[in-house]
């Protein structure tokens, strides 16, 4: 139950802040590689830092799970396909991929970082 | 009609993070049952790209979707019961070959899910 809410209250503010930051952007798919990556890199460093649990669960599953979207990435590719912009469906799936794996890569590193110099 | 503009703005917020408390417990919920991580995720991004799909298709087709169910459904619910940046993880943590797999069945199914949901509302329509 209280995993349930941890998650659920960390959705809220993910869903809330990918919205703020899509009317923000507001340019076709950069909204949507915008908190991919960024999301990305944050859930690549939270795994990375030796975190407790609850932190995890509300910053992890449900901020950076509720920031990013794999939905809204598939349509909007599929979208730029079927209007006939292949090039940039393959851009666009393409490039999400190499910069949300560099981002964790990255998130993994700083990760690291800080887990080595906190108490 | 500067403040029912931030009323409404308030609203769609309050919307947008109740379908995304939805969408993140339900996520979660699948992450639990499913028997690996990967898997669940997998479920999730198909299932939630095919709805999404559905959705965006009906409400550009006809008027019968309306903002706030978009926002509440669509941004809120849908979009935060997929996710990206666990479908990333996951991934960089996986040997090469699984994370080759993993992005396929990912990518593939997930833009199918959007196709036939294409598919789904031309039938319907």
């Amino acid at each position: 139950m209280t995993d349930l809410l941890l998650v659920g209250l960390g959705g809220v503010a993910g869903a809330v802040a990918r919205h703020l930051t899509a009317t923000a952007v507001e340019r076709d798919q950069w909204d949507t590689l915008t908190v991919n990556v960024l999301g990305s890199f944050l859930l690549g460093a939270l795994v990375a830092v030796p975190a407790d649990e609850s932190l995890l669960l509300a910053a992890g599953t449900g901020f950076c799970g509720a920031f990013t979207t794999f939905s809204s990435f598939a349509v909007d590719t599929v979208r730029l396909a079927e209007t006939g912009r292949p090039r940039r469906a393959a851009l666009n799936a393409a490039g999400t991929l190499a910069a949300a794996l560099i981002a964790v890569a990255l998130g993994g590193a700083v990760g690291v970082a800080l887990g080595s110099v906190a108490p | 009609m500067e403040r029912s503009s931030l009323l409404d703005r308030l609203r769609g917020l309050a919307l947008v993070g109740l379908g995304g408390f939805a969408g993140a417990t339900s996520r979660h919920a699948v992450a639990v049952a499913a028997s690996a991580p990967e898997l669940g995720t997998l479920a999730v991004n198909v299932a939630g790209s095919f709805a999404l799909g559905l959705l965006l298709d009906a409400a550009r087709r006809t008027d019968a979707v309306s903002q706030r169910t978009r926002l509440l459904a669509g941004t809120g619910f849908l979009s935060s019961f997929t996710t990206y940046s666990a479908f990333a993880v996951e991934t960089a943590a996986l040997a090469p070959r699984w994370a080759v797999a993993n992005v396929v069945a990912n990518y593939a199914m997930g833009f199918l899910a959007v196709v036939l949901a294409g598919l789904v509302g031309r039938w319907t329509a």
